[in-house]
C-alpha cells in the first residue's frame, strides 16, 4: 500500500489531521535538509513535501523563491534531491515523502525514469503545480504504473473543474486556500469553507489545504474541515531565519531545535 | 498541415497550457471571449478603426533601393512597422487585447515588459481605452531603460520593478503571471508576444498577422509576384509570426527567422533559443528553451533587450520542426553593423531587434539574383536604442549593461 494512503488511514482512525510541512531541498545544503526532515518527523509531521528548487517557480511567492535561489546557487539538482530522500530513509525517517516540482525538470529527466527513481527512493507522491489536468494524461498513466500518486491542486477558481480534477486525483486532493501564490497570509479566500466542502463532496479521497497557512490557530481551524494541512512558506521562512545558526557547526543544533519547536507548536 | 493550433492550443507537440490551476478558468474564459469576439463585426471594426486612425496603418512597404544597390543582389523591401504609433509592431497586439479586455468588462490590465516597448504600447492603449494599467519590469531593466519607465508613468501606468531571479524580462513574465493568479477575477493580462499558455500564442498571432496580410498584398501590387524570402527577427517571435503567417501556405516563399546570438553561439551569452535550445516547458507552453541538463532555465543575452529571452513562441518551434521556416542567428556585432548600414544608406535607424533581420539580409541578398525579392520586417525604430548604442560604440556597454 502507498505510504500516503496508509498514513491517512491511520490518522482517520485516530480522528487526526495530517500536518504536511514543506521544505526546499538543499536550502541551505544537502546535509542540513536531511537533518531538518528528521526534525520535522520528531516534531510530529505526518507527511513531508520535498520541494525541488527551480529557476522559475511560477506558483511560489518570495519566501520559496529565495529558498530556491539559495539552493540553486549550490547546484542542487534532481539527483541531490533523490539523495536527500535516500539518506533520510537511512537515518530511519519513515514519513511518507511527496516531491513538489515544476514540470520542466521532470520532462528533462524523462517521465519514465523520473517515476522509476521516485519508486526506487520510496517517494510516494508528486505535486506538479504547472501541470493541469488538460496536460497530465501521459504523466498520470506512468505514475499509476509505478503506484505513485499524482496529487492535483484545486483552486477557489476551479468551480466546475473540481469534479473532473477529483475524478483523476490520487493520494489526496490539495485545495489552494486563496487566489495567489504560496506565502504566509492572514486571510484566506472568502468562500473557503464552502469551497472545501464542495471538494469533499466530489471525492472519497482525503482533502488537504495549503498556501499561506502559518499558525497553530489556522491549523486548528482547517483541521476541523480537512484531512491534511500543508505548511510551506512559514517553515521555509523559519529555516531562512535560522540560517546563521544552521551554517555554523557550533550553533547548528540550536537552529534545528528552533525549527522543530516551530513545527511542533503548529499542532498544539 | 499549418492549420494550427488545435482545440488544445497545440502546434504539433508545442504550445498547450502549463499553468497553475488557479489560472485555468481564466484562460478558458479568455479563449471563449476571444472566439466570440473574433466573429463579432463591431469588435473587428473597432480594432480596424484604431489601427488605421490611431496607429497609422497600413504601414508602407518601402523599396530600400540604396541598400539593395549597396548589397548588389536581391531587391529589398522593408515592411515599415517602425512607423506605427509608439514606434513598433507591439501596438497591433495591445490594441487588440485592450479592446478585448474592455469588451470582457475588465477595467484593469497588466503587462510584462523587457526593454519597455510592450509596456509602453500597453500603457498607451490603457490610456486610450480608460483602463488601469500596471507594468511589471525587471529591476535591472528599469535602470537600463529609465526613459521608458518615465514614458509609462506619463501615460498613467504604474511600473512595478521586479526583484526576483535575473531581474529581467523572464522574471517580469513570472511576476506578471503571479500577480494575475492573485487578481484573476478583475484583471486582464495583456501578454506581449506569441508565447505563454493557450490562447495567447494564437491570439497574439491573429492580432499581428495584419503585418503579413498587408505586406503580401503590397508586394504583389509592386512586383506582381510573391517575394522569394521573408525575414524577421525572433525573440518571443510576434513580429515574425505576424509577417510569416499569411505566407505560410505560399510554399515558394522562404521564411527566415533571425535569433540573437549575442556574443556568439559558442559562448554562454546568447539568446539563440532554437539554434542552441531544446524542447521544454516555460511560462505556460511547450517550445524550444535555453536550459541546462536538469531543466533549469538559463539566462539569455543579447544587445537587444527585445530578443533577450530564453524561450520562443510555440508556433515558431512548430515551423522549425516541420521545416517550413528556417532559423538562423546574428551576433551583437553583426546587428550593430547592420544598424549603421541601414542608417547610412536609407536614413532609417532601426531598432536593435530589427537590425538582426537586416544583418541576415546583408548575408543573403548578395547571393541572390537582381530580380529576386526579399521582404524584411522592420519591426521597430531605433530611437529607444540610441543611448545604449552610444555606450556600446564607446566601449563601455558592458559596464552600463
Amino acid at each position: 500500500m502507498n505510504l500516503i494512503d496508509q498514513k491517512f488511514k491511520e490518522l482517520k482512525k485516530q480522528d487526526k489531521t495530517a500536518l504536511i510541512p514543506f521544505l526546499t531541498m538543499g536550502d541551505p545544503d544537502i546535509e542540513t535538509s536531511i537533518q531538518i526532515i528528521k526534525e520535522l518527523e520528531a516534531a510530529g509531521a505526518d507527511i513531508v513535501e520535498l520541494g525541488l528548487p527551480y529557476s522559475d517557480p511560477l506558483a511560489d511567492g518570495p519566501v520559496i523563491q529565495r529558498a530556491s535561489e539559495r539552493a540553486l546557487k549550490h547546484n542542487i539538482n534532481i539527483h541531490s534531491c533523490l539523495e536527500i530522500a535516500k539518506k533520510a530513509r537511512q537515518k530511519n525517517v519513515s514519513l511518507p515523502f511527496i516531491l513538489f516540482t515544476y514540470y520542466n525538470p521532470v520532462l528533462q529527466f524523462g517521465l519514465e525514469s523520473f517515476f522509476e527513481e521516485l519508486q526506487a527512493h520510496q517517494i510516494s507522491g508528486v505535486i506538479i503545480p504547472d501541470l493541469p489536468i488538460e496536460e497530465d494524461e501521459e504523466v498520470r498513466a506512468i505514475s499509476e504504473r509505478y503506484q505513485i500518486h499524482l496529487i492535483p491542486l484545486v483552486a477557489p477558481t476551479s468551480k466546475d473543474r473540481i469534479t473532473s480534477i477529483s475524478k483523476k486525483a490520487a493520494g489526496f486532493v490539495y485545495c489552494v486556500s486563496s487566489l495567489g501564490v504560496t506565502g504566509v497570509r492572514s486571510s484566506f479566500y472568502d468562500g473557503i469553507d464552502d469551497f472545501i466542502s464542495l471538494v469533499k463532496q466530489s471525492t472519497d479521497l482525503p482533502v488537504a489545504v495549503g498556501f499561506g497557512i502559518s499558525t497553530n490557530e489556522q491549523f486548528a481551524k482547517f483541521s476541523k474541515i480537512c484531512d491534511g494541512v500543508v505548511v510551506g512558506s512559514a517553515i521555509v521562512r523559519n529555516i531562512e531565519e535560522q540560517l546563521p545558526l544552521l551554517q555554523s557547526a557550533e550553533t547548528k543544533e540550536k537552529g534545528l531545535l528552533q525549527i522543530r519547536e516551530f513545527v511542533a507548536q503548529l499542532k498544539e | 498541415m499549418f492549420n494550427v493550433p488545435d482545440a488544445q492550443g497545440r502546434f504539433g507537440k508545442f504550445g498547450g497550457k502549463y499553468v497553475p490551476e488557479t489560472l485555468m478558468n481564466a484562460l478558458i474564459e479568455l479563449e471563449d471571449a476571444y472566439k466570440h469576439y473574433s466573429k463579432d463585426k463591431e469588435f473587428q471594426n473597432e480594432i480596424r478603426y484604431l489601427l488605421k486612425q490611431y496607429s497609422g496603418r497600413p504601414t508602407s512597404l518601402y523599396y530600400a533601393e540604396r541598400l539593395s544597390e549597396h548589397l548588389g543582389g536581391a531587391k529589398i523591401y522593408l515592411k515599415r512597422e517602425d512607423l506605427n504609433h509608439t514606434g513598433a509592431h507591439k501596438i497591433n497586439n495591445t490594441i487588440g487585447q485592450g479592446v478585448l479586455a474592455k469588451r470582457m468588462g475588465k477595467k484593469k490590465v497588466i503587462a510584462e515588459t523587457g526593454a519597455g516597448q510592450h509596456g509602453v504600447a500597453s500603457a498607451t492603449v490603457a490610456a486610450l481605452l480608460g483602463l488601469e494599467c500596471k507594468v511589471f519590469m525587471g529591476e535591472e531593466d528599469t535602470k537600463r531603460q529609465q526613459l521608458n519607465v518615465f514614458r509609462m508613468n506619463l501615460l498613467g501606468a504604474q511600473v512595478i520593478p521586479v526583484t526576483s531571479g535575473t531581474r529581467t524580462l523572464k522574471d517580469a513574465g513570472n511576476e506578471t503571471l503571479r500577480y494575475w493568479v492573485s487578481n484573476v477575477h478583475d484583471t486582464f493580462y495583456i501578454l506581449g508576444s506569441v508565447v505563454g499558455p493557450h490562447p495567447y500564442p494564437m491570439m497574439v498571432r491573429d492580432f499581428q498577422k495584419i503585418i503579413g496580410e498587408e505586406a503580401r498584398k503590397q508586394i504583389i501590387d509592386k512586383e506582381g509576384k510573391l517575394p522569394d524570402t521573408v525575414i524577421a527577427c525572433v525573440g518571443g517571435g510576434s513580429n515574425a509570426i505576424g509577417i510569416f503567417y499569411p505566407f505560410v501556405n505560399d510554399f515558394s516563399v522562404k521564411l527566415v527567422g533571425v535569433e540573437a546570438s549575442g556574443k556568439g553561439v559558442h559562448t554562454d551569452q546568447h539568446a539563440a533559443t532554437m539554434t542552441k535550445g531544446s524542447h521544454g516547458v516555460f511560462q505556460g507552453s511547450m517550445s524550444y528553451l535555453l536550459q541546462d541538463e536538469f531543466g533549469q532555465v538559463q539566462e539569455a543575452h543579447s544587445i537587444s533587450a527585445g530578443l533577450d529571452y530564453p524561450g520562443v513562441g510555440p508556433e515558431h518551434a512548430y515551423l522549425k520542426d516541420t521545416k517550413r521556416a528556417e532559423y538562423v542567428s546574428i551576433t551583437d556585432e553583426e546587428a550593430l553593423n547592420a544598424l549603421k548600414l541601414l542608417s547610412r544608406t536609407e536614413g532609417i535607424i532601426p531598432a536593435l531587434e530589427s537590425a538582426h533581420a537586416i544583418a541576415q539580409t546583408m548575408k543573403i541578398a548578395p547571393t541572390m539574383e537582381k530580380d529576386q525579392v526579399i521582404v524584411v520586417n522592420l519591426s521597430g525604430r531605433g530611437d529607444k536604442d540610441v543611448e545604449s548604442i552610444m555606450h556600446y560604440l564607446e566601449g563601455d556597454y558592458h559596464e552600463s549593461d
